[in-house]
């Protein structure tokens, strides 16, 4: 399954991704007014430690933990993408407490929100990786 | 072909017949289930009350879940006998069911103690299951007083999802802190804290010496009056079917990594199971959904031939009231990191260069880091625990293990 990985060595720590994680998530079509002044929640954060820089995401486990830990069952797998119901979702954060990769946060409106390779929203192929300047972040299928 | 059998219907049961169906399509999958009703997750009782989820989206696995994994369930009713030797079930009906392997999957029963004078007492209620949560919304009025005694997780979230819709809750118990199986008193003090700027009252280190009608004589000797009791003290593990079969019990139903009980062909799991707890090193029953799940899809790939084990249980938890979070983990052991903020707490658990458990009160940013090097039992001399327990990453984890796991299919 195609998934998004990151090559520490080329990622810049520009947070980009994080703005156009949370923009294609928003529903707006302008960017300035889905982002300006708020505080983004966004499913991909960049991590700095010293030299190296690097985007973490959802992995997308094949044995996720995260769904076998969901009180509600707002957490799916469908066709190896893990998905959330935000609907269902009742913001617990036992998948907070259990994901070892710190991939799923508390989100706005009382739902936990997670990385869903954009085929949930207009997307339709990962905004990061589209919008990563120097590459660094890549979609594709590693087994 | 062979038959499987699955007592009780919970989240354990789903995870047996996801276990199951893992590794064998065909066999037949029979659930007894004494709720009459398709699996809803059962800690979202309270957030129906609240009005955060409906009956709908509360159920814990789609409409089609049964049909899709060609499960029969036998609605309302309950298993009373199994025989070991001849590996049946008899059912309430008086229905007797073969099976090659068992699934006790039973839960737990709340447990009330011998008031003096409860049997007097009018619109009393447990708060365990949907219909329990029914029984009480229909007595739910914005003049009631509520009476809760449990100031545990059940019966706190029982206060949250009920606090708006009646004129008053109070909360009592015979510990002198909320949540006192899983916080210490500091942290606990911030968790009810926030609880009684809502409106929730407490009467903590306090218990009911006897009750006179809808009124109740505390051991401090203050009264406290109301309209509708809700217990909440505790619950226990309903083991005795597997127990009077002849099989291992402590305080609940002994199992192995693979879910056996110790009687041929049977297994446990969920709320009425103890299994190993790898952070205190004792067989404990760890009443969680992630584990009953968990469990239960261990129990069912065992059940159906397969080999998964589950060898890394330990108690956690992460529950929040009116915003504040708490997360848990594990046993509170050992040397202690500590850091504290604006009403937030930080406590981390290292013994023998493991982290071994801790508690966060209204930090939980990517807490799971914290678990999974408990559940690892990653030695903190591998990586760069200083960074670390100041704020959970994967750079301090090391080079390896970012190749590993950022660099492919995990
Ligand atoms: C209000 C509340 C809030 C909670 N909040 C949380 C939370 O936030 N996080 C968390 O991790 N956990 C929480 N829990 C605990 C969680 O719900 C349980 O750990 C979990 O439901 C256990 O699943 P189980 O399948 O083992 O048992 P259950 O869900 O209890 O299912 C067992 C079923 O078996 C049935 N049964 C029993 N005996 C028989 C019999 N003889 N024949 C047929 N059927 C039988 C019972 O009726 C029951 O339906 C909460 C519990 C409650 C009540
Ligand atoms: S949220 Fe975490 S546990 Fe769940 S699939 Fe993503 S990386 Fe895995
Ligand atoms: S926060 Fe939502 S998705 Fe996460 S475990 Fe709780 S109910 Fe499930």
């Amino acid at each position: 399954m195609k998934r998004v990985y990151v090559n520490e060595k080329w990622c810049l720590g520009c947070h980009l991704c994080e703005y156009n994680c949370a923009f294609a998530n928003s529903g707006d079509t302008d960017m300035v007014r889905a982002l300006k002044g708020k505080k983004i929640v966004p499913n991909i954060v960049v991590e700095e430690a010293g030299d190296i820089n690097f985007a973490v995401s959802c992995r997308h486990c094949k044995d996720p933990i995260c769904v076998k830990s969901c009180i509600s069952g707002a957490l799916s797998i469908e066709d190896g993408a893990v998905k959330i119901d935000k609907e269902k979702c009742v913001g617990c954060l036992t998948c907070v407490l259990v994901c070892p990769y710190g991939c799923i946060r508390e989100g706005e409106n009382g739902a936990a929100t997670k990385c869903e390779l954009c085929l949930e929203n207009s997307c339709g192929e990962p905004a990061c990786v589209k919008g990563c300047p120097n590459r660094a972040i890549v979609y594709e299928d590693r087994g | 072909m062979k038959n499987y059998v699955i007592i009780g219907n919970g989240a354990a049961a789903v995870g047996a017949i996801e276990g199951i169906r893992s590794a064998d399509r065909d066999s037949r999958i029979t659930v007894i289930s004494r709720e009459a009703c398709h699996v809803y997750a059962r800690p979202l009782i309270s957030y129906l009350l609240e009005g955060k989820t409906d009956l709908k989206r509360m159920l814990y696995r789609p409409e089609d879940f049964y049909e899709k994994n060609r499960a029969e369930v036998l609605y309302g009713k309950s298993a009373v006998k199994i025989d070991p030797e001849k590996r049946t079930v008899t059912l309430d009906s008086g229905e007797e069911i073969g099976y090659d392997a068992l699934l006790c999957a039973a839960g737990s029963t709340p447990f009330v103690p011998p008031f003096e004078g409860l049997d007097g007492v009018k619109n009393v209620h447990p708060f365990m299951t949907l219909s329990d949560a029914q029984a009480l919304e229909k007595d739910l009025a914005p003049d009631k007083k509520v009476f809760i005694i449990g100031a545990g997780l059940i019966g706190l979230k029982c206060a949250e999802g009920i606090l708006e819709r009646v004129g008053s809750v109070t909360v009592c118990d015979l510990a002198p802190r909320v949540l006192s199986s899983i916080l210490d008193e500091e942290c606990a003090a911030l968790m009810e804290e926030r609880l009684k700027e809502h409106g929730v009252k407490f009467l903590l280190g306090d218990t009911v010496e006897r009750f006179e009608g809808q009124k109740a004589i505390m051991k401090s000797g203050k009264t406290v009056d109301f309209d509708i009791l809700v217990t909440a003290v505790g619950v226990r593990p309903n083991i005795s079917l597997v127990k009077d079969a002849g099989g291992e019990c402590g305080r609940g139903i002994s199992v192995d990594e693979k879910m056996r009980t110790t009687l041929p062909g049977v297994f446990a799991a969920g709320d009425c199971a103890e299994s190993f707890d790898i952070t205190s090193q004792t067989k404990k029953v760890m009443a969680i959904m992630p584990l009953a799940y968990m469990q239960g899809h261990c129990a069912g790939v065992n059940m159906a031939g397969g080999g998964e084990t589950l060898d890394s249980c330990m108690p956690f938890n992460s529950i929040g009231f009116f915003g504040l979070h708490c997360m848990s983990a594990g046993s509170y052991e050992g040397e202690c990191y500590e850091e504290k903020g604006e009403g937030t707490i930080k406590r981390l658990y290292v013994k023998d260069g493991r982290l071994i458990g801790f508690m966060l009160i209204g930090r939980n940013e990517r807490a799971g880091i914290y678990t999974a090097l408990i559940r690892n039992r990653t030695p903190l001399s591998e990586i760069d625990f200083e960074t670390l327990k100041k704020t959970p990453g994967l750079a301090p984890m090391g080079k390896n293990y970012r190749t590993e796991k950022l660099g492919g299919a995990v």
